[in-house]
Order: C-alpha cells, then sequence, then structure tokens
C-alpha cells in the first residue's frame, strides 16, 4: 500500500492540486483534507500548499492556523509526523509556532515569481533526506510575503542546529534574513519552505524536476518509520 | 416615495434625467414607445445601462455582423458569437472557450483595481460558459515609457492583475506591453481568459423552465459601479446615503476563488439549468439577458438581494457593478442541494426570482411593482446605429509621408542600432512586469511569456493542449487599418503556429476612439472588415470578442488598436517548439521574404517618425508558413522556432539566443542592404532553428510548399576566442559587420523597465 501523504486544502488554497499532482508522480497516493474536517483519514504524512488561505485577510496564515484540520494537523506534527508547509503553508506553520520566525512582505514591495535556485542545508529532515548534502536546486519560487524573519538569537540557534533546511543562492529574492529559504522544527518532521518545490516535477512544466527529492524524502521517511 | 409602474402610469408628466444617464432623447422616446407609458426609475436606470455603447455595441453592430457573415467553414465552433464566450471543439471531447475584454477607463482612474477587476470579470466569463478558467494574459497599452503618468498608471496595473490573478489562482502565460503617445492620457488594459471543459459541461446563460428558481450567489451588492445612475438615484429620492460613490469596482479575489470552485461543483453536479456572470450593468444585465434567452418570462423580488449597504435604492442595486456575483437558474428540486454546495464555499446565496410565462420582466421592491418590461427590448433588442464615417483627409498625407526621409545607418551604425532597439521600452525584456504574475499555478503551463505563445495542457493524460497569442502594432493600424488588423492577425497566427499548435478561432478586443468621430468610425469599419476577411482567409471565425470606443484625450483619439487573439490546439505539449536554440551546430534558417518595409516599424517609431504604409500583408503565405511550422514540429524537425515582427530579424535572434544563453554565427545575404535584412519588419517571416540531420527533409518541405528559406546561420557557443572575446564568452556573429556579446545585449535589454519603474 502505497504512502497515504494529505493535502489541505483551505478556502483560497491554490497550489492543492499541484501538491496532489507531486506525491502522485514520487510514488505516494495523495490524500485530500478540507480546512473544515477535524480527522487527518489516517494519512502519514501533510502538506500545507500555497496560496492565500482565507484570502491572506489579517495576516497570511492567521486564521487558517485556527481552521479544524489545524488542530489535528499540530497534534500529528509534534507527535513525529512529516508536515511541509509550502509558502502560504510555511507562513501557517509559522502562525501555529510549529516554526519559529515569520514571514514578512518582501523588501522590493513586489509580487515574485522566478526560478529560483538554492543550496540543500540539511538532509537530515523528513522533507529533505533524499538530497545529497549541499545539493544545488533550481525550483519556482513565488509570494508576495516570503521574507523570512527571527530575531538573531532565534536565527543562531536555526544555524547552531543545522535547522535551515535551504538557502537561496545567487539571488535573495524576498530579504530572507541569511538567505533562508526554508527551516525544520528541532525533530526534522515539520518543514516550512518559501519556494514551490510542487512546481518543478515535470520537465515539461517546470524548470526542473528536482522538486520531487522533497516528497520522495517525505516517502523514504515514513517508511523507515522516522515519524517517531 | 418609490417610482412604481402604477405612479409612471399616473404621472406621465414627469422629467426624467434621462440624459444625465447617457440615453439620447430618441432612445428615450423609444423606452416610451416599447411600454406605452414612461419608464419608471427603475426601468429607466436599466434601459440606459443596456442600451449603453459598452453593453448593447449600438455603434458596432453593423460592423461586427461581417465576422458572421464572412465566418469560414468550420467544426470546431460549438457556440458561436452572442454568448458570453465563444466554445471551440479542440478533440477528444474536449472544450476550450476564450474571450478577451477591455478595462481600460477605469484602469486609468484607479490603475490596481481597474486592472484587477477587469481580470475578474473575464474570468466570470469563462466560468459562466461551464468552463473551468485554465490561464489569463493581458494586452497592455501605456503611454510614453518614461512619462509621469505612466510611472503611476503602469506600476498600478501590473500590480492589480498580479495582485488579482495570483490570488484567484490562474497562471499568467502572457499578453503585450506596449508604450506609444496616445494612450498616455488612455491606456489600455485588456484582460484575456481561456478555459477548458468537456462537450457535455457547456452551459448556457438562458432561463428556461417555467416555476425554475433564479439564484443570486456570490459578493453582497454594494454601490460601488455604480456610475451615472446615482444621478438618476439622487433625482428620485431625498437620499441622505452616500453622496458620490465610486465608479471604479473594488476587487475580491479570494471571494472569486470562492465562486469559482463552488460554481464548478453545482455544474459538475448538474445542478444548474442556465447560469449568467455579472459584470457591466449587473443584475439588469443578468436577469434581462437570462429572461430573453430563455422563456422569455422572470419575477424578481429585489429587496432579497443580499446588499453590504443597506440604504442602497433599487435603482441603485440594478445597476452596481460589484464584483464576485453569479446568477443560476435552478430547479426546485435541485435547489437545496446548490444551496449547500454554496455553503461548504461560505458563498452566501439567495433566490431572488422565478422563471416563468408572462413575456415580461417584472420586478418587485416590498411588495410594489417597479420594473415590467419585455426583455428583449432591454437586452437585445436596443438601438443600433449606422454611424457616419469617412477615411479622414490626412491619411493620404500620412501615407505619402514614408520612413525613406529617415537617414538610415550606414555599415558601421548597424550594431548601435541593434543595441538602441534591444533597449526600446516596446522590445526590452517585460519580465520586471511579468515576474509579478505567477505563471506556474495549476502545473499545466508549458510555454508562458517570453514565448510567442502562451501554452497550457489541458489534458494530463493524453498531453492535449491548447496555445495563445495576442498581437496588434497600432502604427501599422494607423497607416492602414484595414491591413493592420489583417497584420495583427497574421502575426498572432503565426505565433500560434510557431509553438507547434494548429490555429482555430480567433477572438478580438478593438480599441479605438469616439464612433461619434467619422474619422475613428472609418478606422473601425475599415479594422473590421480587414479582421473579418482575415479570417475568412485563414479559416479561422472569430468566437467573440469586445468593442471598447471612446478611448480618447480631448479630440485625439488613440492609434486604433484591434487586438487579435488566436487560439490554436496541440495534440500533445510535449512536442510544442520552444524559442530557445540549442546545441552547438544546428542551423537558423529565415522562413519568408524580406522587403525594404519600415512604414510603423519599431525603428521608425524610436525617431518619432510614423508615415507611409505597414507592411504587405499576405494571407495564403502566412497559412502556408503557418504549415510549415506545425508540419515541422509534428515531425521533431525543430528545435525551436521564434516569429520575425518587431524590431525585425535582427531582434527576432537576440531575442532567441538570450533565452538560450548561447551564441551564433549569422551570415546575411548577398544583395540585400544590411540594414533591410537586420531590422525591416516584412510580416510572413518566422526563425527556426533545425537538427543537422533534419535539414536536407525540412529545405525539401519548404522548397515543396514554395517558401522561401535561408539558410541563415549557425549555433555556436565557442565563438568567443575567435571574434576576439575570451573563451567561454557568449557571442552573435552579424556576417563581417559586427559582434556583440549576450552579456551586452542581455543587460541593454533587461535595464530598461526596472530602471523606469521598480
Amino acid at each position: 500500500m502505497s504512502t497515504r501523504i494529505g493535502i489541505v486544502t483551505f478556502p483560497g488554497s491554490l497550489d492543492d492540486a499541484d501538491a496532489a499532482r507531486a506525491v502522485r508522480i514520487a510514488g505516494g497516493e495523495p490524500v485530500a483534507l478540507w480546512h473544515g474536517d477535524e480527522d487527518l483519514k489516517k494519512v502519514q504524512a501533510v502538506v500545507l500548499p500555497g496560496g492565500f488561505s482565507y484570502g491572506d485577510y489579517l495576516r497570511c496564515g492567521a486564521i487558517a492556523r485556527f481552521a479544524p484540520v489545524m488542530t489535528k494537523v499540530i497534534e500529528a506534527a509534534n507527535a513525529g509526523m512529516p508536515v511541509l508547509g509550502i509558502c502560504n503553508g510555511f507562513q501557517i506553520l509559522c502562525e501555529t509556532h510549529l516554526l519559529p520566525g515569520a514571514l514578512t512582505r518582501n523588501d522590493h514591495l513586489h509580487f515574485i515569481c522566478r526560478d529560483q535556485k538554492l543550496r540543500i542545508e540539511n538532509t537530515s529532515s523528513d522533507w529533505t533526506r533524499d538530497f545529497a548534502p549541499g545539493q544545488e536546486i533550481v525550483i519556482p519560487l513565488k509570494n508576495g510575503e516570503g521574507g523570512y524573519v527571527a530575531d538573531e538569537a532565534t536565527l543562531d540557534r536555526l544555524e547552531g542546529e543545522g535547522r535551515v533546511i535551504a538557502r537561496y543562492l545567487e539571488v535573495n529574492p524576498n530579504g530572507s534574513r541569511r538567505d533562508i529559504a526554508g527551516v525544520c522544527n528541532e525533530r526534522g518532521n515539520v518543514v516550512g519552505l518559501m519556494p514551490h518545490p510542487e512546481h518543478a516535477v515535470e520537465d515539461l512544466t517546470g524548470p526542473s524536476t528536482d522538486g520531487i527529492f522533497f516528497f520522495a524524502s517525505a516517502l523514504t521517511s515514513v517508511l523507515a518509520g522516522s515519524h517517531r | 416615495m418609490i417610482d412604481t409602474v402604477d405612479r409612471a402610469g399616473d404621472t406621465p408628466e414627469v422629467e426624467q434625467p434621462y440624459a444625465d444617464l447617457g440615453l439620447k432623447p430618441d432612445e428615450y422616446e423609444r423606452i416610451r414607445d416599447i411600454l406605452g407609458r414612461r419608464p419608471t426609475s427603475s426601468e429607466l436606470a436599466m434601459y440606459s445601462v443596456m442600451w449603453s455603447e459598452h453593453c448593447s455595441y449600438k455603434s458596432s453592430k453593423v460592423h461586427l455582423r461581417q465576422f458572421g457573415e464572412k465566418k469560414p467553414e468550420t467544426d470546431a465552433l460549438l457556440v458561436g458569437i452572442g454568448e458570453n464566450a465563444g466554445v471551440v471543439d479542440i478533440g477528444d471531447g474536449w472544450a476550450v472557450t476564450f474571450k478577451v475584454e477591455s478595462h481600460n477607463h477605469p484602469s486609468y482612474v484607479e490603475p490596481y483595481q481597474g486592472a484587477a477587476t477587469g481580470v475578474g470579470g473575464i474570468v466570470r466569463d469563462i466560468l459562466s460558459m461551464g468552463a473551468r478558467p485554465m490561464a489569463v494574459m493581458d494586452p497592455l497599452r501605456f503611454g510614453p515609457a518614461d512619462a509621469p503618468d505612466t510611472a503611476r498608471v503602469l506600476p498600478g496595473v501590473v500590480a492589480g492583475i498580479g495582485g488579482y490573478g495570483n490570488c484567484l489562482g490562474l497562471p499568467n502565460i502572457g499578453g503585450e506591453v506596449v508604450f506609444d503617445d496616445s494612450y498616455l492620457g488612455n491606456p489600455l488594459v485588456n484582460a484575456l481568459c481561456v478555459g477548458a471543459m468537456r462537450h457535455e459541461d457547456i452551459h448556457l446563460a438562458s432561463a428556461k423552465g417555467v416555476g425554475n428558481l433564479v439564484v443570486l450567489y456570490g459578493a453582497r451588492t454594494g454601490g460601488d459601479g455604480i456610475g451615472g445612475v446615482s444621478v438618476l438615484a439622487s433625482e428620485t429620492f431625498d437620499d441622505e446615503g452616500p453622496a458620490k460613490r465610486p465608479s471604479v469596482q473594488v476587487g475580491d479575489p479570494f471571494m472569486e476563488k470562492l465562486l469559482i470552485e463552488a460554481t464548478l461543483e453545482v455544474l459538475k453536479s448538474g445542478l444548474v439549468e442556465g447560469i449568467q456572470d455579472l459584470g457591466g450593468a449587473g443584475i439588469s444585465c443578468a436577469t434581462s439577458e437570462l429572461a430573453s434567452n430563455g422563456e422569455g418570462g422572470m419575477h424578481v423580488w429585489l429587496d432579497r438581494v443580499l446588499l453590504r449597504d443597506p440604504t442602497l435604492s433599487p435603482e441603485e442595486i440594478l445597476m452596481s457593478e460589484s464584483q464576485e456575483r453569479m446568477c443560476a437558474i435552478v430547479t426546485p428540486a435541485n435547489i437545496d442541494a446548490f444551496l449547500e454546495h454554496c455553503r461548504k464555499w461560505d458563498v452566501e446565496a439567495v433566490v431572488i426570482g422565478e422563471v416563468n410565462d408572462s413575456g415580461r420582466l417584472t420586478i418587485d421592491w416590498h411588495d410594489e411593482r417597479i420594473v415590467d418590461v419585455p426583455p428583449r427590448t432591454v437586452a437585445h433588442e436596443g438601438p443600433v446605429y449606422e454611424r457616419p464615417f469617412h477615411r479622414p483627409q490626412w491619411q493620404d498625407t500620412l501615407q505619402a509621408d514614408t520612413s525613406d526621409r529617415l537617414e538610415r545607418p550606414g555599415a558601421d551604425g548597424l550594431r548601435d542600432t541593434l543595441l538602441e532597439l534591444v533597449a526600446a521600452p516596446n522590445l526590452a525584456g517585460k519580465s520586471w512586469i511579468t515576474d509579478q504574475y505567477d505563471r506556474y499555478v495549476l502545473g499545466n503551463t508549458v510555454l508562458a511569456q517570453p514565448e510567442d505563445s502562451g501554452m497550457v495542457r489541458i489534458d494530463e493524460v493524453t498531453g492535449r493542449g491548447v496555445a495563445i497569442s495576442t498581437d496588434c502594432n497600432g502604427r501599422f493600424a494607423k497607416l492602414d487599418p484595414y491591413t493592420g488588423a489583417k497584420l495583427a492577425l497574421a502575426e498572432s497566427y503565426r505565433n500560434v503556429c510557431a509553438t507547434g499548435a494548429v490555429p482555430l478561432a480567433v477572438t478580438n478586443c478593438l480599441n479605438f476612439g469616439s464612433p461619434e468621430d467619422p474619422e475613428v468610425m472609418w478606422q473601425f469599419a475599415e479594422a473590421t472588415r480587414g479582421l473579418a476577411d482575415g479570417c475568412a482567409e485563414l479559416g479561422t471565425p472569430v468566437t467573440g470578442g469586445n468593442v471598447s470606443f471612446y478611448n480618447q484625450t480631448g479630440e485625439t483619439a488613440i492609434l486604433p488598436t484591434p487586438v487579435v487573439g488566436v487560439l490554436g490546439v496541440i495534440d500533445d505539449v510535449g512536442r510544442r517548439t520552444p524559442m530557445q536554440w540549442g546545441p552547438d551546430g544546428e542551423l537558423i534558417y529565415l522562413l519568408g521574404d524580406t522587403r525594404d518595409e519600415f512604414g510603423g516599424s519599431e525603428w521608425a517609431h524610436l525617431r518619432g517618425h510614423l508615415g507611409g504604409l505597414p507592411p504587405q500583408v499576405d494571407l495564403q503565405r502566412e497559412r502556408i508558413l503557418g504549415e510549415i511550422l506545425v508540419a515541422g514540429s509534428r515531425d521533431g524537425m525543430l528545435t525551436a522556432a521564434h516569429d520575425v515582427s518587431d524590431g525585425g530579424f535582427a531582434m527576432t535572434i537576440v531575442e532567441m539566443a538570450l533565452r538560450a544563453g548561447i551564441g551564433a554565427r549569422l551570415w546575411l545575404p548577398d544583395g540585400i542592404d544590411p540594414f533591410v535584412q537586420l531590422f525591416s519588419e516584412s510580416a510572413g517571416r518566422a526563425v527556426v532553428v533545425v537538427p543537422r540531420s533534419e535539414e536536407l527533409r525540412f529545405s525539401e518541405m519548404c522548397g515543396a510548399r514554395g517558401v522561401p528559406a535561408h539558410r541563415i546561420g549557425v549555433v555556436d557557443s565557442e565563438l568567443g576566442p575567435d571574434a576576439g572575446y575570451t573563451e567561454g564568452t557568449q557571442v552573435l556573429q552579424f556576417g563581417d559587420y559586427f559582434t556583440v556579446t549576450l552579456d551586452e545585449l542581455r543587460a541593454a535589454h533587461e535595464r530598461p523597465l526596472p530602471a523606469l519603474f521598480a
């Protein structure tokens, strides 16, 4: 039986179908989760996709954080289930405090969509273990509020604990501190990533197929029973 | 006091502000004739917006008829002109619908919201045909790039398109950005949307089935976008409400996203008998069109409409252009299920009326009858004008003033000319703009700007997809509107073929000055005639479109700008031809004939000159060129292709080289002035890149079809040292005339827009 990976649809989620496609291409079974549900349908990992949940009103991710399904996602994450938040999903994870820091308006004040070069800095998280250490990849980035910020002590701690999972190379597209593109929690099962690996799973439609490794990593993690 | 039907019958002498609402005296008299009494204020409001130029096409109708009359034989058209958008059969049971509309005036007044709601409106048009919206494109025209007001309008428009489209989750796959003096006080913001559906899912705007319910759902109705109707309201009431309401609508893309998902669910569940979006003229338009297309009768309880502002008068509710609303016809048996889907998506819905066979559209406001009209007279039988038109006296002078009087560069000036063109705002890289749009969402974007066409995959299993391009050179249209319209069609058609797709159908957005100016009307008449003739020649029917008049500042009209969108089908997007060439040794061919044609060219434009004649257009040749480009893609003969248009052959080569990041060696043929070879804008040309193994087959195909194929260069990444540059430097070498590095070209090409607007 293939690994069930849940993809949450909030009102305003946009990349949920893309995330499902990516899970499928990586060899998993995508399972649709609805924001109003309080049931994770026996999934073994969860993706919070990109988009504008609840219109991004109030503050990105601030309302989604209180969706009924999130109670269950937070419980599961705390129990070790792999959870990936992409873009808006990353913002939601920061709002839930599963991840430290926050995402702020891009320093140049414009929405930006570009093919972004990254270096994978951590290959022990549940979502990056299939990468080679230091591997450089290109995947799409598209955000208006993607500047990662945290206080210096938090940033130092993230660096010291190897919890920066990916860094922007060549161009820092949004003013993120220390070029941080993604971080993980202490256990390494919860990952937030501003760029979009689900848009880099087919040669035809993406700048590369590098994105598959994130989803394949989760499958590896689930099989290894690493969701402790 | 409410102006009821009874009161209108009793008070025929009441003076009504029809002129302030834009109605002419004879139009007002006609309304009185139709009704046999004076209209109520609500009826007057409905007629005034529905008989407006925007809604009724009263000045353009007599000319637009040609699109039907000259329509080529085609099996591809499932739904033709007249519905919200035409529907085209693309095979395998798939249908696509596409349309382009203008939102020019609102975007000048309030760039962000004007452009944003332009996207929202066209997306609802596509949705109302039953299709899932798949992608958007935006043809844009602004004043001079360095004009202060362009710095106000452009960033707002771009942010509005991005802000709305990105939040809606539709990839933006292309469009145009053109700068010209004539658009300074009247920018053009056109928006195109394409959607896909299975054949059986096509829906139409008609209210069929006596007893069926009329459901209004989506955003609440507010006081935005009312425009002239506030005049009427204040004439009628001692209104304590806000005196001046904004006439530009404000968009909420989040609501639109919910509306899309809820609508697709109710359509898929078979809960909808007829559907209509609410755009211009709001509830007036939706109810009268649905009734007119259906059984012919409908009753509406207007006080049931959910309001954002409880002080709105019935006239204002009828006219409001609040965004993100739809109207559906639902059977009583299905209504609960319909409302349940709306609840799931947090979309408010309310039954506002019922279909009947009375032949009348009746509207009540708290049990008082305020409207009682034959719906066809509102929606479809508005005034039609044969506006006078004549060829401007200055047209001959303009055409006689050819670009021959401009000083042309000698051999030593060619390099500088190229660098000048590469950095000209009209030709410079547009990524500062398009990078503000999400082109990846939905995961089906195969090609996007700066490719010749946007291309999206429709069917993930088979790879079937569509390509779309929009084009227009308004300078060509000014020099000769008939030929200019054909050239716009030719370029768009060529751009679709260049990606390997087969053109199927055409949409248009006809942007012109005032139809009351006979010279503008002549431009319009000529352009529509040219487009209709061109579509007949190319075998691509017009499926729908939009007319935008009154685009002028004072007495000065914009360049006539008939934007043409061509849609093509490709059976497998995996074989699309990109513009990126590549590896070393592949051969570069220029297809088509190059003539000395600089009238309306970008080179002349940079010298402040507009005169002479536009390039010749030969659509039979375009058609054959298109066949070669498609066959080359289908049979795997082409690595890359790119059309030749603005800036000429040299610009095409630069764009291909920059896209690939690989240089090339070009040899310019003898017997033609290198300036003409490099920069002329002759139509009917494309550059293709052919692997050596396919060269014989390809050149034989071109020979057999009589299309000149000039072997004009070779891809070469190792040219640097030979040309005097360091190893690894990517260089374009134009014969013995000059060399230029891609670094220098890229810097010149990419710098202008960020420098102006970032």
